[in-house]
């Protein structure tokens, strides 16, 4: 256990707060990227999402997308986008980068979402006379909440780990210190680093974890509970997506 | 495209190694997830915490996985560690595809396989695992994409595959050579998607086409959950 001691010691020794990137500001930047490129994918995709599910038109195109993007390997991507856009906005292009390796996820969240709700439920709110206005924000964006935020739980972790790849393109971020670990050799820098990363990672999950259950409307939530196979897809995977 | 054309060894020689790489952790992952998802699906108490640790294990960026299990004995800088990496992000997705295709058997059918006297060794090989195909079979195919999508970070530890194209092209400037490699990676996940696809057809001919089924809504969660790079 002696690299994780070393790792800790690389990790709190007072040189982190100094050079040319401090540890606390590599960690600002991850968080930046992160929050920052899940944000504009979110107001991207959660719309189009949403208008997927209401309509029932352009899923097909929606899996087959989401299906693609799984295979687009994400160091490619940046690395493509950066020499694309010039190195000089490097920024800019790995934002793209991010921005469209978590607009799958979001998009997939939005429109299981509606899904997954029952259909009665929606006829129900027609037949007391909803517009279809009403019927969206009133039923169908409450009841799809729990897997959206799923979508976007996924999209963020995916972020995550990307921002640390795209440390290789000089982005800084956490990933700068492993990358550079590597090349130095220096593993206690590496694995403290990394430990940075896994508990970043791990955190942003359980955050979203407990937003998951906060966003459950009432009324749902105990239902859902007593019975979480009936309705198969829907309960499950918000239940699935809790527990991962 | 001309750097395509002089590159061919090249991208075919990385191909071959991406493949190694790849499919390795792919099967393995498969094996594992067996007995694990299983015993998950089986013991109720074991459920919960099973995969809950495995949900973790997909949250873990790739980069830090590498690290952790240098940490752990693996040499850092080694193609071992990339495939005990993949193959452990694979048993992440399928345990849980286990779990649920098992979950999706008829418990009639069990049920009747235990009346005319099957013994639970036989009844899981011939009864629940097979009625559990088409939901491995969509567990199986995120897992190969993801796999083999993911195989290209391999090249920050050093190891030869189609990442290399990424690297060196971006070290290069040469925005064909990044090019080839994303395309590369895109077409081998889609060759390897439409053979599991066809392995599928021809192991389960039984299996429903077109409606939409368990299987795509287990692939539909499997796409929600989590997401390494």
């Amino acid at each position: 256990m002696n690299v994780f001691a070393e790792a800790f010691a690389w990790i709190f020794s007072p040189d982190r707060l100094t050079g040319s990137l401090p540890l606390p500001l590599a960690v600002w930047q991850h968080l930046a990227f992160t929050f920052g490129s899940v944000a504009i994918a979110a107001v991207i995709a959660i719309p189009l999402g949403w208008l997927i599910g209401h309509t029932g038109r352009g899923r097909e195109i929606a899996v087959a997308l989401s299906g693609a993007a799984r295979a687009l390997p994400s160091l490619g991507l940046v690395v493509l986008l950066v020499l694309l856009l010039g190195v000089v906005h490097k920024t800019e292009a790995a934002v793209v980068a991010f921005v469209l390796l978590a607009i799958p996820s979001i998009l997939a969240g939005a429109y299981a979402g509606f899904e997954a709700i029952d259909r009665t439920v929606i006829d129900a709110g027609r037949a007391v006379g909803m517009t279809e206005w009403q019927v969206l924000w009133k039923v169908e964006v409450p009841l799809g909440l729990p897997l959206l935020i799923g979508g976007l739980r996924s999209a963020t972790l995916q972020v995550v780990a990307t921002v640390t790849i795209a440390a290789y393109v000089g982005l800084g971020g956490l990933g700068f210190f492993i990358i550079q670990g590597i090349q130095i050799r220096s593993f206690p820098q590496i694995l403290g680093a990394s430990l940075i990363v896994v508990a970043l990672a791990l955190a942003l999950d359980g955050l979203f974890a407990l937003l998951q259950r906060f966003v459950v409307p009432r009324g749902v939530a105990g239902r859902g509970a007593r019975r979480p196979r009936e309705r198969s897809g829907a309960p499950t995977a918000a239940a699935a997506a809790a527990t991962s | 495209m001309t750097w395509v054309f002089d590159n061919l060894d090249l991208i075919w020689s990385l191909t071959l190694d991406h493949l190694r790489q790849s499919v390795i952790p792919i099967v393995l992952g498969f094996v594992i997830a067996i007995p694990v998802g299983w015993a998950a699906w089986r013991y109720t108490t074991l459920r919960g915490p099973v995969l809950t640790t495995i949900g973790l294990l997909y949250t873990i960026p790739s980069l830090g996985l590498f690290a952790l299990l240098a940490a752990a004995g693996v040499p850092l800088i080694s193609e071992t560690n990339l495939i005990v990496a993949l193959t452990i992000y694979g048993v992440a997705i399928m345990t849980r595809s286990v779990t649920d295709g098992l979950e999706s058997v008829d418990p009639a059918t069990r049920d009747a396989a235990i009346a005319v006297g099957y013994g639970p060794w036989r009844r899981f090989w011939t009864v629940d695992l097979p009625l559990s195909g088409p939901v491995l079979l969509a567990g199986l195919r995120v897992t190969a994409t993801s796999t083999i999508s993911l195989a290209t970070v391999g090249v920050l530890i050093g190891q030869s595959n189609l990442g290399y194209l990424f690297t060196n092209g971006f070290q290069r400037r040469i925005v064909p050579e990044i090019l080839a490699g994303v395309v590369a990676v895109v077409v081998i996940a889609l060759i390897v998607d439409l053979l599991l696809v066809l392995a599928g057809r021809i192991a389960m001919p039984w299996m429903p086409r077109r409606t939409q089924t368990r299987s795509e809504r287990s692939a539909a969660r499997a796409r929600l959950a989590g997401g390494v790079a």
